[in-house]
């Protein structure tokens, strides 16, 4: 597969999709208009736990343009919870809280009216009586026997808990010359769209169907808002072809979609919901990761690392969607590009009277690879050896793969070594030592920082049925239909909404590769939820593997036929014919062809001609199962994601000792997710994912104060990388393809957001390194970093006091 | 987030923004650039019952240049500063600041008098008026006019002297006449454009043999209010200033003022950028440096 | 609760629109909601992430920071004001599409008014340069660099180093 010459695959070539964004014409949830349609604004907790004693609402109602005020109380009467992902049936979720409030920002009441404007002067006029209770923010503290009950009835404040033990630990452990033990934290940010969630909902009182368009990225979304409200699959439509503006995973508006379609339906007019930005910070439960990992690495002298134990606690705020799974599906990559031979792994999944989390980027990916990321460094500054020097020795090679890692999952194929080497070239590296020391020469602290991670692709829910036994799904499909109409053109059909993906510029590329026609001429539309084949969602870096694989599998069908319909015409058989740019000729003798139009009108128009038994026109779906899918866990083993990117990054800082500011000044990332079908697309994500690693690592957090008030609730305190901030970034392409794949292709969704932070740290601490300080909590900003020279030097001062 | 509603009212000069004022100050207020207002508005932490529109009163924009000062209207636009030469040379404190306030498309709309009046501690304008002692008209249809002087001006956070039916009409910057004049701004923040976890500023006049003639320095960030340093600063006159004595100075500077707290730099933290950056300006504007 | 509408003209894309607006209605608001023009987008309703962008009297500034009773008078370009004719682009959109400036396109009408505002005032500018123009302008797909290559490529300097390819 390496040495196929594509035609159209693999080339520049200008997104489709950009067409219409450049001269302001996309279709983004907020641009839905529809003739009567009302608005909602909310009313939330001010409080992190307590519980709601009084609603009063007339007042609200009394204002002019006011439709309705919906409470908790209602809806929870009138609609099925959400349960969680894991086994926790008592961790119910609502989208309005009735009885009592589990974080500061929980949507309590929903008002309707004329207006949004006119909405939030309603939502002003409500009063609310609450009885404020005992809270708990902090996880391990939400640990404790003592701590006050999130969700009482499921027992604990732990929703997840599991231990996996793969291979040898206990024997590895013992017979390993050094341990080394550590902990760090990943502060709970997330990717923060600039598009907030919207969703309209519209109800026909004749048709009885409820019509859905959201800005939403999410597995199963019709499904679960239909069965929420109690309404069978086949009265939803969601449309598909709205415009998402960014999501990389946290756009999973269950609750709001839930919400407005009950009101649609209930006031039979169409209602919209657009969070504002403080709705969307506080409530509207798009947050990330907020994990502690505490972590102990054996290794041998000669920097052999044998074998690791992790444990990760994951504060996942007041109610459960997706994010317990988080912890799950970095088992599938838990050792990194590593050799490491065993594993112990234990899941903490714990709630607190804070915003719920949900799915980010990578799903847990990047902070599991700073969390192992810290550790080679700290291995490697342990033995006195070379960063780089340390990670080949336990880099897996290029000719071991497939290779099985300890918890069950084969890599499908990589060569890690040369990525890095390729990375270290480009930067160059003896020229960044060479300017370290000279930054540091003039008074600065200097660092190079250097990461190599693992990219896990292909999107698997293996980890559901891992982490919760009685969750048994195994399939994760993803489809594709193509039709050539009579005029000979092509349109493609795909079941899934776009946040910037590309996807119509990927599956035009991909059908005009096997149709050898024009990528340009081929349409793709988006489907509804009713006329669509099933989809999973751009999740998990799969659709490049899933849509690309479906697209080629129909665009190959309906060639096949096309083949079949002209050796049918030219009486000779196929293995003699050629299938050149549309048109089938006799290989021999290419003077006798047929051409694509005659074979196309053939097939709409001239029965006669057609095989026998043959289906007549030209449509063809493909739907299928994740390559490697389909199995359950044995012993706790499974194969996570079928195809594996991997990138690794080389990074120069410097850091004003006196402030404590960096300053990045060379940035590199060496990639390789296989065969790219659009290269421009992976490079753009690759520079975005970059940017939403220099965000979390340096200046983004969802803070929280004691009282569980979220501190950083608007853009003014949380804060995004502008282009001052984010560096120039030079990408070097390395590619082994997967062989599971069509075109060799592999996902690279979350690239340079999964290694990004990891290597941030590792320069910021190679800076603090001479002056014996580090930090081992995000984000590193100039306040952490100066506190950490602070607190070493002043260590140091104790020590000069004993000495 | 939409704003409460609120009545609009367009002065069309500024004795009808006075009388607008007069009659609905109590419940109003005046918007011109609107740059901090209407977020403030949007997030309904400001609700005025009425905006008096005074964006279009030519009289706010005007500017007169002397040989000691300049009067600038207070609707001034911070554009308009930034791409201005001459005043750029007249007001280098000024010229120093405008490169750390906000974004192109928020000084494209937001005012200097606006900037002043909205006094947040961590805002460079405010800080370079304070370090100048620049002096300020308050306008009122009931009291006439009053100068005066920075030092006198800032409150609080977001508070100042301007009365409640007071227009803030026109700022006076002072020049400093002579060569010599060096003058530097440094700040400390999270992002570019950002507010400053901590600022400093010094405009200072050092003659032929690095002596200094006249100093002015101050700190932003670190207190309810930019805070300037006129004693202290008096001292560095007669002297060379060299890293010792601009170290000196600093920590002396720190010393005197109460940083808040906040999830991005506590006060211990913004205490000690002060120091840093103050010490640091100090030393490089003392070498004659900037310019 | 007094909120006596106002009648504002605002020349759009070069059109003058005569509207009765309610004076809370920001400028962003108005353009979206009162003449259908959806291409200007709302982020954050505060002034920061700069995705309402918009030319008024052919400067950049952030429409959610403005009332539209304000702009009477005024003269507002928004995204779809930029193409010099319906069916062609300018040379910064085409240029945006050549370089792969955008993925979900969110922040894009923003950019693209900060970007035009550059290069109307300086034909040339440097990475620098571009780099301190869009700063007000926030984008969570690109990491900017497309954008920065984006603008170079529309003026015609020379461009930081794309990805190598060399698999």
């Amino acid at each position: 597969m390496a040495d196929q010459k594509f035609k159209y695959i693999g080339r520049h070539r200008r997104a489709v999709e950009h067409r219409r964004f450049v001269i302001g014409r996309g279709r983004y949830a907020a641009d839905i208009q529809l003739p009567g349609i009302l608005h909602v604004a909310i009313v939330a907790s001010p409080y992190a736990s307590a519980r709601i004693l009084s609603i009063d609402s007339a007042e609200a109602l009394a204002l002019p343009g006011v439709h309705y005020v919906l409470t908790g109380e209602e809806l929870q009467a009138n609609i099925d919870p959400v349960l969680p992902g894991v086994d926790a049936p008592k961790v119910a979720r609502y989208p309005l809280a009735h009885g009592v409030v589990r974080y500061a920002g929980e949507w309590v009441v929903a008002v309707v009216a004329e207006s949004r404007a006119i909405a939030e002067d309603a939502s002003e006029l409500i009063q609310i009586e609450y009885e404020a209770t005992p809270h708990v923010v902090d996880p391990e503290a939400g640990m404790a026997d003592s701590a006050p009950r999130i969700h009482p009835q499921h027992g604990s404040n732990v929703i997840l808990r599991k231990k996996f033990v793969w291979g040898g630990v206990e024997q590895d452990f013992a017979e390993a010359q050094h341990k080394l033990s550590y902990r760090v934290h990943w502060a709970r940010s997330a990717t923060v769209p600039i598009e907030t969630f919207g969703v309209t909902c519209s109800w026909n009182d004749a048709t009885q169907i409820l019509d859905v368009w959201a800005s939403i990225q999410m597995p199963k979304y019709p499904d679960q808002m239909a069965k929420s409200l109690r309404l069978p699959g086949n009265n939803l439509r969601v449309h598909y072809d709205v415009d998402v503006g960014g999501s990389y995973g946290v756009k999973r508006g269950l609750k709001h979609s839930i919400l407005v379609g009950y009101l649609a339906r209930k006031l039979g007019k169409p209602v919209r919901f657009l969070e504002d930005r403080l709705e969307n910070m506080r409530g509207g439960d798009m947050q990330g990761p907020d994990r502690i990992f505490d972590v102990t690495l054996a290794f041998d002298g000669n920097g052999i690392v044998r074998s690791m134990r992790m444990r990760a606690i994951d504060d996942i705020g007041a109610y459960s969607g997706r994010s317990p799974l988080q912890l799950g599906k970095p088992i599938g990559a838990i050792v990194g590009p590593y050799r490491i031979q065993s594993v112990e792994y234990e899941a903490v999944s714990v709630m607190t009277n804070k915003t719920p989390q949900e799915a980010v980027r990578g799903f847990g990916q990047a902070p599991t690879n700073y969390a192992i990321e810290s550790g080679i460094d700290k291995v490697a500054r342990y033995l006195g050896m070379d960063r780089v020097e340390l990670r080949l020795r336990n880099l897996i090679g290029k000719d071991e793969f497939p290779y099985l890692i300890p918890s069950g999952t084969h890599y499908d194929s990589g060569d890690y070594a040369t990525v890095l080497g390729k990375a270290l070239d480009a930067a160059p590296f003896d020229s960044l030592v060479q300017q370290r020391d000279a930054l540091r020469a003039q008074g600065l602290l200097a660092g190079i920082g250097i990461s190599t991670c693992l990219e896990p692709s292909g999107g698997n829910s293996s980890f559901e049925p891992l982490l919760n036994p009685k969750n048994q799904t195994t399939t994760w499909m993803d489809s594709c239909l193509v039709r050539i109409d009579l005029s000979g053109a092509v349109t493609a059909l795909i079941g899934t909404s776009t946040s910037g993906q590309a996807h119509e510029t990927l599956v035009s590329t991909v059908v005009g590769e096997v149709l050898e026609r024009e990528p340009d001429s081929i349409r793709v539309l988006h489907a509804d939820s009713l006329n669509a084949l099933p989809s999973n969602s751009p999740v998990g870096s799969r659709m490049a593997i899933m849509l690309g694989g479906a697209a080629a599998g129909a665009a190959k069908k309906l060639r096949t036929k096309l083949m079949r319909i002209a050796a049918h015409n030219l009486q000779a058989p196929e293995a003699e014919l050629s299938y050149a740019d549309g048109d089938v000729v006799v290989t021999a003798a290419p003077e006798r062809r047929i051409s694509w139009d005659a074979l196309v009108e053939i097939s709409h128009r001239y029965y006669h001609k057609l095989p026998e038994g043959m289906e007549p026109g030209l449509q063809e779906k493909f739907v299928w199962e994740v390559p490697t899918g389909g199995k359950l866990p044995v012993d706790d083993r499974v194969q996570m994601y079928p195809c594996h990117s991997f990138e690794a990054h080389v990074i120069l800082v410097s850091i004003d000792p006196q402030t404590g500011k960096t300053s990045i000044h060379r940035y590199v990332c060496g990639h390789d997710c296989g065969v790219k079908i659009s290269p421009d697309v992976v490079h753009g994500m690759t520079y975005g994912g970059i940017a939403h690693g220099l965000g979390a690592a340096l200046m983004e957090k969802f803070a929280f104060n004691e009282d569980g008030q979220l501190l950083s609730g608007t853009f003014m305190d949380y804060l995004l990388p502008s282009s001052k901030e984010v560096p120039s970034v030079t990408i070097v392409d390395h590619c082994t393809p997967s062989p599971l794949t069509e075109f060799g292709q592999k996902g690279s969704g979350e690239s340079g957001y999964l290694g990004g932070p990891a290597a941030i740290a590792s320069a910021i601490n190679d800076a603090l390194a001479p002056c014996k300080a580090s930090i081992d909590a995000l984000p590193m900003t100039p306040q952490a970093v100066w506190r950490a020279l602070q607190q070493a030097n002043s260590n140091q001062q104790g020590e000069k006091q004993y000495a | 987030m939409k704003a409460a509603p609120f009545d609009y009212l367009l002065a069309d000069g500024i004795e009808h923004a006075l009388d607008l004022l007069a009659e609905h100050g109590m419940d109003g207020k005046l918007i011109a650039g609107g740059q901090s207002l209407v977020p403030m508005m949007a997030m309904r932490l400001a609700r005025p019952a009425v905006l008096v529109d005074i964006n279009r009163v030519a009289a706010l924009k005007t500017l007169r240049t002397g040989a000691e000062s300049i009067i600038m209207g207070a609707a001034t636009r911070q554009c308009d500063v930034e791409h201005n030469l001459e005043l750029q040379q007249a007001l280098p404190l000024v010229r120093d600041a405008l490169k750390w306030v906000g974004h192109i498309q928020t000084r494209n709309r937001g005012t200097v008098g606006g900037s002043l009046v909205h006094a947040d501690p961590s805002a460079e304008l405010p800080l370079a008026a304070a370090v100048l002692d620049a002096k300020v008209r308050l306008s009122s249809k009931a009291d006439g006019e009053r100068r005066i002087a920075a030092s006198e001006f800032f409150f609080g956070p977001m508070a100042t002297a301007v009365g409640d039916t007071e227009c803030l009409t026109e700022i006076e910057w002072p020049i400093w006449p002579g060569s010599g004049v060096v003058t530097a701004f440094e700040e400390v923040a999270m992002r570019h454009g950002d507010f400053a976890m901590a600022s400093a500023a010094c405009q200072l006049q050092i003659d032929a043999d690095g002596v200094c003639r006249r100093a002015a320095f101050g700190l932003g960030g670190v207190d309810g209010i930019p805070r300037a340093f006129p004693e202290l600063a008096a001292q560095l006159i007669g002297q060379r200033i060299d890293a010792d004595l601009a170290k000196e100075m600093a920590h002396a500077a720190a010393s005197q003022v109460d940083p808040g707290s906040d999830m991005h730099a506590d006060a211990d933290y913004r205490r000690h950028l002060a120091t840093v950056l103050l010490s640091r300006i100090l030393e490089q504007a003392g070498q004659g440096a900037v310019h | 609760m007094s909120n006596n509408l106002v009648q504002v003209e605002i020349k759009v894309n070069g059109v003058i629109q005569p509207r009765l607006v309610e004076p809370r209605t920001t400028l962003v608001d108005f353009l979206r909601d009162h003449l259908a023009l959806t291409g200007t987008h709302i982020g954050c309703e505060h002034g920061v992430c700069g995705a309402c962008s918009v030319l008024l009297n052919g400067d950049p500034v952030r429409s959610c920071c403005m009332f539209a009773v304000q702009a009477n008078g005024m003269s507002v370009t928004t995204v779809e004001g930029l193409a010099p004719e319906r069916g062609s682009l300018s040379k910064i959109q085409d240029a945006f599409c050549e370089k792969h400036a955008m993925q979900c396109g969110y922040c894009t009408p923003g950019m693209l008014i900060a970007c035009h505002a550059l290069v109307d005032k300086n034909p040339h500018p440097d990475e620098a340069e571009i780099r301190e123009a869009i700063s007000g302008n926030l984008c969570r797909c690109t990491g900017y660099q497309q954008i920065v290559n984006a603008v170079k490529h529309a003026t015609e300097r020379e461009e930081i180093e794309e990805g190598a390819s060399h698999g």
